[in-house]
């Protein structure tokens, strides 16, 4: 393991009912979060290709996480998102080069697909620093029903020198979405957007 | 008689190796379970309420049982918990009160018999309201390792009409606990306390 971390969070959130109406089956997400030592902290580093390598690691290891936290098949994901949040000896460079170049390759393989782009955010910011972790449908970003967003939070991260890393992976869409757009039944799943 | 009518629910669980110093042989893990459900006395004022607490006790049980689950399924891990609740706005802070027994006992009857009182704490606050949750040992309410707290709350929750019902286990001290006290191998497990 490149990353030295931390801790570790998973939350799932199961949604039953919306404006009184019960939703079943539940809509069903969950994220999971590392909160990892930033090795680039506090000096400009020109070659980030460590945290590259660590978003790998992360990007495996939190979307097993969350699938086992969701308690279904990788297959069975419907949506995802991932974030981080840099502390504030870091830059915010440093979230890109853990998001961005090789955290997706990982992700993908344990859900068996994801033809669509990882939707993301990220920051930098103190202790509880609130997390709006973007979520999209994995083969199909144009449906309607499965944007959204989670929000994630850990009232003792990132430290000055820790990044927090997040994965996102849900079961279904928005509960009550009739907001139109394409539908999951509608989508090739090919090019990742329809 | 009131229905428990239950919008969302919640399962976070945090696992940490270190705060700094050695990393932990047997990482402490934390896990949270909220349940947001309509507040029956919500907008006005009620004299009887205690019929509530017995409605809620199925509530307690399927809680606490999630959260043994979620720290690795065997009552033995389990060696500190807490409880609380968030009320909202158009509730008062003694529907929160309704919590203690059916919280409390669910989860010392699930732990087979613990012997501690569970600490708890509340309050009235609107959506996103963070809520410490008192941690402390299961047998015996002077082990000084085991005070701890944990953070947790939902961004879209409580809703006026609403409370949020939560509660905690841990597996053990704080990472680095280390400001001596009465120590769980010391515990007699007799009174609660001691």
């Amino acid at each position: 393991m490149k990353a030295k971390i931390r801790k570790i969070a998973t939350f799932v959130e199961e949604t039953q009912q919306e404006m009184g109406r019960p939703i079943s089956p539940p809509a069903r997400r969950a994220a999971a979060v590392a909160v990892i030592e930033n090795p680039c902290a506090g000096k400009y580093v020109e070659d980030l290709s460590e945290l590259t390598a660590i978003g790998e690691e992360l990007g495996e290891l939190l979307t097993t996480r969350a699938v086992a936290a969701l308690g279904i098949a990788g297959s069975a994901a419907e949506s995802y998102g991932k974030a981080a949040a840099v502390g504030e000896n870091g830059e915010i460079e440093h979230a890109a080069a853990i998001l961005h170049p090789k955290l997706g390759t990982p992700v993908r393989r344990v859900l068996g697909k994801g033809a669509a782009l990882i939707p993301s955010s990220k920051k930098r910011g103190g202790l509880g620093v609130v997390l709006d972790i973007p979520l999209g449908h994995k083969d199909a970003a144009f449906v309607r029903s499965h944007f959204d967003g989670m929000e994630v939070r850990l009232n003792d991260a990132p430290r000055a020198n820790e990044i927090m890393v997040a994965i996102a992976v849900t079961d279904s869409g928005r509960p009550l979405a009739r907001v139109g757009g394409l539908k999951k039944e509608e989508i090739k799943g090919e090019d990742g957007l329809r | 008689m009131a229905e428990v009518t239950i919008r969302k629910k919640l399962i976070s669980v945090e696992e940490i190796f270190h705060e700094g110093g050695p990393v932990a042989q047997h990482p402490l893990r934390r896990a949270a379970a909220l349940a947001v459900i309509h507040n029956p006395f919500a907008g006005s004022y009620a004299a009887k309420i205690e019929g509530f607490m017995d409605d809620l006790k199925p509530l307690g049980l399927e809680m606490a049982r999630d959260l043994v689950a979620a720290l690795g399924g065997d009552i033995k891990l389990v060696e500190g918990y807490g409880k609380g609740a968030i009320v909202g706005s158009a509730g008062e802070i003694e529907h929160g009160a309704l919590w203690h027994v059916p919280g409390g006992y669910a989860m010392r009857e699930v732990l087979g018999g613990a012997k501690a009182i569970v600490a708890s704490t509340k309050k009235v606050g609107g959506p996103g309201t963070r809520l410490d949750v008192p941690i402390t040992h299961i047998n015996a309410s002077y082990v000084r390792s085991h005070f701890d707290a944990m953070e947790v709350g939902l961004a879209d929750a409580p809703r006026a009409d609403e409370l949020v019902l939560a509660l905690v286990m841990t597996t053990g001290a704080r990472v680095h606990a280390r400001v001596g006290g009465l120590k769980a191998s010391e515990v007699k497990g007799e009174d609660g306390l001691r």
